[in-house]
């Protein structure tokens, strides 16, 4: 599997995700700077975390406007494998590759801890390494993550197989109690109609080794390289 | 001189209001042999600022031990730098903000994580970890909430875009805080021991640049603002706070270190107090030359500005680089790519004076040396503080069942979980975060290594106004047994000196006792000082703050899976207290919180047996011989035994011995000591008594309550509620 990392003046994930795919891989992932729109030919594009354009204005609204961007949608729309992950999912809902919008978590403070998730869709190459219902630990760091869509869309991601993973208490249940930011449906992760596309506010790339305190988020990775090498 | 009809005139009136004292308004005439011009008198009034020259610190803190082995560069640079190995060095520094953050707590906060990431990054250091040490008033208080609220947002703010994670810190209550709340940021940084960049300028011609974000007319006079005492009026000075922007900062951060990767820096400065004015004095200083600057040719935000206002700004964001010549469209390209602003201002001169154009006239000629060399230097009068009578713990006993008590301490303002606050920072950004704040020390591993580097910010200021010498040594051993109880080797220190206005002599007693102190421990645990900041004046109308003299320290573990944090582990585990236990109550937060009494004498620190017992523990922690450790501190050994179980969500039966004091066991401070679980109590036991370590067997892990000699109990889950709840619901409001 060949990756790249797009990297925004703000990103500040961009490294800790090249480890996670370097290890998954054995190589290093390309890097590709927020200024270039030639991407190279790669199976999987991830926009990791940070502040892109320091965020002062809604979170990644300016970097979807970004060149790389056009880019990117371009060949998400080909098909080619797109993760958005924290500031990477705000980028890829305000570029439209994703559906709803990231509000202001409900408690309006930046929220950062370790946080229980449900795997909802296994049908992907993002999560085929994770069991139906499986309940894994990702850290969240974010102001942003309160996931907001109108009731028809709510539906419409339910209906068609797009949550890819939702906040829930260790015992794997939906409720208040745990969902981190106000998240509609508790939604963490969604994915685009196909499944090429996902978007999540957790870091896989945190729970990546037993330093982290748990690996939860290797599979991620590994299944990621199973499924397009 | 000329254009001085655009400047006020200089006189000892204006002089005075501009901070300096009659005496210093002489000195300054001496120096220059005539009248100043204004601009001159802003360069004098700042760098003579007691925030700028420590004219009232400096006397005492040349006694502190600043050299070691592993000690690369001491203070008096940017940052502190040592050694960790393999070529590689750690650099680090804790500094203030204390008068911003009270009048602006966001931005006071924010620009105080702004400005030591800046002093860690100039000297070439990625910075890896932040940490901090605050202290507001009493939870009363009607600002107070107020104040916690904006410095912890700031704090995450600015650090959580920088991408450096927060990893641990701590907060206290005091009513003396009240009118001064104290705001100190610390940052570590990792850079290749022999790239280390210094500030002094080299290279007569050499091109001066300023790069970084625009100059406008925020944050003049801050170093002079946080030189004086504050009055009920003090919020007027709002607009001597600087705004920070941490995006700007990422972008510094990148570009500075991408520059530093190639040969083109001669000596670099961020401008923090005193913006351009001391990093120009600075290096040029420090350089022994002379150094000529265009002021037009300065990039500016706002139009109109005076040279004045040039100079003083303390606008965020900036650097100061001489290059070496011909290197500046290298130099520039990588600005333009990161989007900062890079302008050619100025040269390195051989006449030793700091000369300022613009307009096409001069408006500063001035000898750079004396603005440092003959800046003000203080003996200020100080009178040793009265000691305090030892209390007798048998005079205070429980007065309830102990586990009320803890329940009581668990979830005390100072006591309490401090989750709300860590929250609200990214502490794992890096992915190398290895202990998540809540334990002794922050651990970061050092990237693309197995070591890692643990950090911990530590002072008692209650122990430190009843007997500042005995609060002093205390702050340093503490911290040095906070990274000990992870298992790192303790290496060095950074302080920040908290305290009231200096030219009180019952003030500067607190000062000269607390540094006494601190020499005493620093030579006998080994642990130099590498850097530094002072922090004076913390007054409001009269009434000072308890003595702070906050310790930042660092240490290392060769090996990162050796770290050990304080959780309780498994089920059937001895439990283990390290260290003698004489029941110290005096200034105990038991005394203070369950009997009101907020006195006595402090712990005595025996640094002989600190160092003991602490060498000992980390022996056994690097031989994986215990499985959780803990050192004793606020609240004594029965909080400390809480926070195990709840760390751990497992609790323990605990034997008090047969006639001891049971206040004084339970809830003393006494120094010098852990608690460790084992699953081989025996060799833990045998190996202390060989080294002459006291140790007592406490009892063993297991249930879900912590119950005292078998009777007495209270469930980890009803702890944990306690513990937890404090915070979030007075924030919220809902405890009144």
């Amino acid at each position: 599997m060949k990756a790249a990392v797009i990297v925004f003046p703000g990103s500040n994930c961009d490294r800790d995700v090249c480890v996670a795919l370097e290890h998954a891989t054995g190589e290093k992932p390309a890097t590709v700077w927020h200024r270039d729109s030639d991407l190279p030919k790669v199976d999987l594009i991830v926009v990791p975390g940070g502040f892109s354009y320091g965020d002062y204005l809604r979170s990644g609204a300016m970097a979807a406007q970004s060149p790389v961007m056009r880019e990117v949608v371009a060949r998400a729309k080909a098909g080619v494998r797109v993760m958005g992950v924290c500031n990477g999912f705000q980028i890829l809902t305000e570029a439209r590759l994703l559906p709803g919008v990231l509000m202001r978590n409900a408690g309006l403070k930046f929220i950062c801890r370790t946080v229980d998730l449900r795997v909802e869709n296994t049908d992907s190459a993002f999560t085929s390494a994770y069991d139906k219902d499986q309940v894994v630990r990702f850290p969240v760091a974010h102001h942003d993550g309160n996931y907001f869509a109108d009731a028809d869309t709510l539906a419409r991601v339910e209906d068609t197989g797009m949550v890819a993973f939702r906040y829930v208490t260790p015992d794997g249940i939906v409720d208040a109690s745990g969902n981190p930011n106000g998240s509609a449906n508790s939604i963490a992760g969604l994915f685009n109609e196909k499944r090429t596309v996902l978007g999540l506010m957790p870091h896989p790339e945190r729970a990546f080794e037993p330093l982290h305190g748990n690996t939860d988020g290797r599979a991620m990775f590994t299944g990621l390289v199973e499924a397009l090498s | 001189m000329s254009k001085q009809s655009l400047e006020p005139a200089v006189t000892v009136e204006l002089a005075a209001e501009y901070g300096l004292s009659a005496d210093e308004y002489q000195r300054m005439l001496e120096i220059t042999g005539r009248t100043p011009s204004f601009t001159e008198l802003g360069i004098f009034s700042v760098m003579w600022s007691e925030h700028c020259s420590y004219k009232s610190s400096k006397v005492w803190l040349k006694q502190l031990p600043t050299t070691a082995p592993h000690v690369i560069c001491g203070p008096g640079e940017n940052a502190g730098v040592i050694d960790i190995g393999d070529g590689q060095a750690a650099i680090f520094k804790m500094e203030s903000h204390n008068h911003p953050s009270f009048i602006e707590p966001y931005q006071g906060a924010a620009t105080g994580v702004g400005g030591i990431l800046r002093d860690v990054f100039t000297m070439g250091a990625r910075p890896i970890a932040n940490m901090n040490a605050l202290r507001f008033g009493s939870p009363e208080h009607p600002k107070t909430r107020h104040l916690i609220s904006g410095v912890v947002a700031g704090i995450g703010g600015y650090g959580n875009c920088v991408g450096v994670p927060t990893v641990g810190g701590e907060t206290n209550f005091h009513p003396s805080f009240n009118g001064n709340i104290l705001v100190n940021a610390m940052t570590v940084g990792l850079a290749d021991a022999d790239k280390i960049f210094y500030s002094a300028a080299a290279g007569i011609g050499n091109p001066v640049v300023y790069v970084g974000s625009k100059t406008g007319r925020d944050g003049i006079h801050g170093a002079t603002m946080a030189s004086t005492e504050f009055t009920e009026d003090s919020e007027e000075k709002r607009p001597t706070v600087q705004v920070g922007d941490p995006f700007t900062e990422k972008l510094l951060i990148e570009a500075c270190l991408e520059l530093m990767a190639t040969d083109a820096i001669v000596a670099i400065q961020d401008m923090g107090a005193a913006g351009l004015t001391s990093s120009s004095v600075e290096m040029a200083g420090k350089g022994e030359l002379g150094i000529e600057l265009t002021l037009d040719d300065v990039p500016q935000r706002e139009t109109g500005m005076s040279p004045y206002e040039i100079m003083l700004s303390e606008s965020q964001e900036r650097m100061l680089i001489v290059l070496k010549p011909g290197r500046e469209e290298l130099a520039k390209a990588i600005f333009d790519k990161w989007e900062l602003d890079f302008a050619v201002i100025g040269r390195v001169t051989d006449t030793g004076r700091l000369v300022l154009k613009m307009h096409g006239y001069t408006y500063c000629d001035l000898e750079v040396a004396p603005l440092v060399d003959r800046a003000p230097l203080y003996e200020r009068p100080w009178e040793p503080t009265p000691p305090q009578a030892d209390i007798d713990a048998a005079s205070v006993p429980l007065p309830g069942p102990a586990t009320e008590i803890l329940h009581r301490l668990i979830g005390c303002p100072d006591l309490a979980s401090r989750r709300w606050i860590w929250e609200q920072y990214d502490s794992q950004v890096g992915a190398d975060t290895i202990a998540l704040s809540g334990g002794d020390s922050g651990v970061v591993r050092v990237h693309g290594t197995n070591k890692a580097l643990a950090i911990t910010t530590d002072c008692t200021p209650r122990y430190c106004f009843a007997d500042p010498v005995r609060g002093g040594a205390q702050a340093v051993a503490e911290a040095w047994r906070n990274l000990t109880a992870v298992g790192a080797k303790p290496l060095a220190i950074t302080d920040n000196m908290n305290f009231g206005n200096p030219q009180k002599p019952r003030i500067m007693g607190q000062f000269a006792g607390c540094i006494q102190g601190m020499v005493d421990a620093c030579t006998v645990l080994e642990f130099p000082v590498v850097s530094g900041n002072v922090s004076l004046y913390n007054e409001t109308n009269g009434v000072g703050i308890l003595p702070t003299p906050a310790i930042g320290g660092v240490g290392l573990l060769s090996d990162a899976s050796l770290a050990v944090n304080i959780a309780f582990k498994a089920a059937g585990q001895a439990i283990l207290l390290i260290g003698e236990t004489k029941g110290h109550i005096g200034q105990s937060l038991y005394l203070r919180e369950i009997h009101g009494r907020e006195e006595g004498a402090p712990p005595p620190v025996d640094l002989a047996a600190e160092k003991r017992n602490g060498d000992f523990v980390r022996d056994l922690i690097g031989k994986r011989a215990v499985t959780a450790c803990h050192d004793l501190s606020d609240g004594g050994l029965l909080v400390a035994l809480a926070e195990m179980a709840m760390a751990g969500k497992l609790g323990a039966v605990i034997d008090v011995p047969a006639g001891t004091d049971e206040a004084g066991f339970l809830f003393g401070e006494d120094q010098g000591r852990y608690v460790v679980t084992t699953s081989d109590a025996d060799a833990v036991v045998a190996g202390a008594k060989a080294a002459g370590v006291p140790v007592l067997r406490l009892g063993t892990t297991g249930g879900d309550a912590l119950k005292l000699n078998g009777g007495d109990a209270i469930s980890v889950g009803g702890l944990r509620t306690a513990h937890e709840a404090w915070l979030p619901e007075y924030m919220a409001g809902s405890l009144e």
